[in-house]
């Protein structure tokens, strides 16, 4: 060793070579991008972009020149709103679900920092369909909780982009949330509109059905296979209805930013009662399709729609495969006010009275009939007999899906696991039939008292028919010594709806 | 500590030449994460690692950002909490000054991969729930105790249920800040899409756990990351024979060796070694 090397330097070169060489011959392990340090632009003017939560969209950029645009956002994973009593933890780009809206201008150098806040569990990166270069800024922006990473690119081509985060598995991140928009406005800027909207679709796998209530956890089966529970625009259900409406008046021209995060679904965007004058198809700046009624959004692509609003009333937003908007939240409103033109349209004009012909339904005949069936069957259900013997039908046909859904944790015995699972045998917790059912169809989470023993575990709902879970109930309440009665398909059904 | 009998472990990516498995011999590890009790101890006994005097080659500002001092945890860093905020570097100094060493991915891996009741976590419904519903929620604040959560088959807690955990091999992860290419698009470096039964896709924690590994550099005090200590078992007594020139040459390696740095940072020091010496 020469003299020239302080301790300190071998200390140096040492840390570095512990970090560096562990596994030196092994490929394209970039982790994150060795910083490189930042881009000089000395001849540009420098400016903070706008950055807006939908629907709302940055002003129009006026300026005639190029300028060095500042972009930060910040990645925050945040409790929040799916729909009414159903939560989940979206990944947000600026804490809201789609991310902040940019707009820059064609040419702009834009300087971008992504900051990952403290709390955030996972690292996070970001992929901006408007950049010229590898994964799109994907590597370039990797950064673990508590760090910030800053890279630079050219706006080169107008157009309206997604941007979403590229970590692995990037159906999650995106499913989680992780997506928005950013216009590269063309030189010259578009038409003028009156107003301007930002609004995406984007699916959400919960691990509940639609509906169910509580912090939902995402479900990468659901995912795997593209069924989603939620469809949604804005990243909630009802982002976008009442008093959250999208609000013009009579007259004016509105513009509609609309993308489509996916991570897997298209989208099919429709407003009920308006055409589209102008499309920019594909989020692109060329063609411009007139008098479009649906258009087609693909997962990571966008459109803007122009259309001029000529009547007053409420419009829906929706995407027009229509089990989404019908059942999965796929639906948005844009309320228009002002005059009427009845001559463009009149609204109801004649409400009278048509006679059809007479259905045989409501005969008298029809009605005894239905009246003596009602008859047979409740004779059949009070028949004490009949109801030992759908006892034993129920109790065999619960003891398959016993074996297929519970008895993993449970065990084939009903014994359970000592702490963690608490046992079905002889278990005080089924004496009260309701909470039973509850538990069953809705999960549990948090501390339980079983026979006296604290438990404190996740019970995930079982995803069964009404009639699965009462044969399964009552497998249990009729196994292993239990003598708790049997469970009806009704009195699931009624656990199933309450609130 | 707990034993871990020997096993595989089967990288979710590697390169075209890597196999499709790795043996991992059997060893031992920590029931669960180090605490800031733990920690403590650690750095009153060794000064050169108190948040005040870390060198910043060794870990960057975070660095035990949320003790309220030196030699104090302070309220938003309960005793029997994890330490968090701790760079790669601390954790293995921590790890060598007990006598123990970091485990490297395959056998976090393979001690991580049954469940409550199985032998593959990933399969059991209850465990993967568990698992799920933690990257479902944020972290809480401050964090709750460790030892809380229930057991796997090897009677470890806290794995993926409570802080993410250094490993000594973090940086090997290859999973790359541009995941895409991650999956096989480029056969020439990696053993994709073909790979069939030796890769899962749709093991979405192993993912994310690669994902989270492979965003580190070693001087991150990163909020949510931890580490929990492996040994290799003790060497039968019968192996060694103390006349024999082989073993007095483990003993001195084992006594030159002031950093407690264990078998797989040896690749590491032999490179060391070589610079050193080409000096």
């Amino acid at each position: 060793m020469n003299n020239s090397h302080s301790p300190r330097s071998i200390v140096r070169l040492l840390a570095a070579l512990v970090a560096g060489a562990i596994a030196p011959n092994l490929l394209a392990n970039e982790g994150p991008t060795e910083a490189r340090g930042p881009v000089a632009t000395p001849d540009l003017p420098v400016e903070q972009a706008v950055l807006t939560e939908a629907p709302f969209v940055p002003p129009p950029i006026t300026r005639q020149h190029k300028a060095r645009v500042v972009v930060r956002l910040e990645v925050r994973e945040v409790i929040k709103r799916l729909a009414d009593g159903v939560e989940y933890t979206f990944w947000t780009f600026g804490g809201n679900v789609p991310g902040s809206f940019i707009r820059v201008r064609q040419g702009d150098v834009v300087e971008f920092h992504l900051d990952n806040h403290p709390s955030s569990k996972m690292p996070h990166n970001i992929d901006l369909h408007a950049v010229t270069g590898p994964g799109g800024g994907a590597s370039s922006s990797f950064t673990a909780p508590g760090h910030s990473s800053q890279f630079t690119f050219t706006a080169l081509n107008p157009g309206l982009y997604v941007y979403h985060c590229a970590v692995a598995p990037v159906p999650m991140h995106v499913a989680n949330g992780m997506y928005g928009l950013i216009l590269v406005e063309p030189k010259d800027g578009l038409p003028k509109v009156d107003r301007e909207f930002y609004v995406m679709q984007g699916e959400f796998y919960t691990a509940g059905r639609y509906g169910e209530e509580g912090l939902q956890s995402f479900d990468p089966e659901k995912a795997i296979d593209e069924r989603a529970p939620y469809v949604v625009f804005n990243g909630q259900v009802g982002s976008l209805v009442g008093d959250r409406a999208l609000q013009a008046k009579v007259g004016e021209t509105v513009r509609i930013y609309f993308g489509v995060g996916g991570p897997n679904l298209t989208s099919s965007f429709h407003v009920i009662g308006e055409i589209f004058d102008r499309v920019y198809v594909e989020g692109g700046t060329k063609l411009v399709q007139e008098n479009v009624q649906t258009t087609l959004v693909p997962a990571g692509g966008s459109v803007a729609v122009d259309f001029k609003v000529e009547v007053p009333g409420t419009f829906i937003l929706v995407d027009h495969s229509l089990s989404r908007a019908f059942n999965k939240g796929a639906l948005g409103m844009l309320k228009v006010t002002g005059d009427e033109d009845r001559v463009i349209y009149s609204g109801k004009e004649i409400d009278e009275v048509y006679l059809g012909e007479q259905s045989d339904a409501g005969s008298a005949a029809s009605k005894r009939e239905a009246e003596l069936v009602a008859a047979k069957k409740e004779a059949i259900a009070q028949n004490p007999q009949i109801a030992g013997i759908t006892k034993e039908i129920q109790i065999e046909r619960g003891k398959k899906t016993y074996l297929s859904s519970c008895f993993a944790c449970h065990q084939a015995d009903g014994t359970g696991l000592p702490n963690i699972f608490p046992p079905l045998a002889g278990s005080d917790y089924l004496k009260n039939k309701e909470q039973a059912i509850r538990a069953v169809i809705k999960g549990l989470s948090g501390p339980v008292t079983v026979n006296g023993k604290n438990y404190n575990n996740l019970m995930p709902p079982q995803d069964l028919t009404d009639a699965q879970a009462a044969d399964v109930l009552t497998y249990v309440m009729n196994s292993w010594g239990n003598d708790l009665g049997s469970v009806t398909e009704a009195e699931v059904k009624a656990v199933r709806t309450q609130k | 500590m707990r034993t871990i009998p020997a096993g595989e472990f089967k990288p979710l990516i590697r390169a075209v030449d890597e196999p499709a498995s790795v043996a991992v011999a059997a060893f031992e590890i920590d029931e669960r994460p180090v605490t800031n009790a733990e920690f403590l101890e650690f750095v009153t006994a060794n000064p050169k690692w108190q948040r005040s005097r870390i060198s910043r080659l060794f870990s960057d500002i975070g660095y035990l950002a949320d003790w309220a001092g030196d030699l104090e945890l302070g309220p938003s860093s309960p005793a029997d909490a994890p330490v968090v905020r701790v760079s790669w570097f601390a954790a293995r100094a921590y790890a060598a000054w007990r006598g123990k060493r970091l485990p490297t991915t395959a056998e976090w891996e393979l001690a991580a991969t049954p469940g409550y009741t199985t032998t593959d976590g990933s399969t059991e419904p209850a465990y993967r729930n568990a698992v799920l519903a933690w990257f479902a929620r944020p972290t809480p604040w401050p964090l709750p105790a460790v030892g809380q959560t229930p057991a796997n088959l090897h009677g470890l807690r806290d794995l993926n249920t409570l802080v993410w955990e250094w490993v000594s091999d973090f940086n090997t992860a290859l999973v790359t800040g541009e995941s895409r290419g991650d999956t096989g698009l480029d056969r020439t470096l990696f053993c994709g899409g073909a790979a069939g039964g030796a890769r899962d896709l749709t093991n979405y924690p192993a993912f994310m756990r690669a994902g989270f590994r492979s965003s580190l550099q070693a001087r991150y005090a990163v909020p949510n990351l931890g580490f929990r200590c492996a040994r290799d078992l003790p060497v039968e007594p019968t192996a060694i024979d103390p006349a024999s020139e082989a073993s007095a040459s483990v003993i001195l390696s084992a006594a030159k060796n002031p950093l407690g740095v264990s078998q797989p940072d040896i690749a590491a020091n032999r490179s060391l070694d070589s610079s050193l010496r080409s000096e």
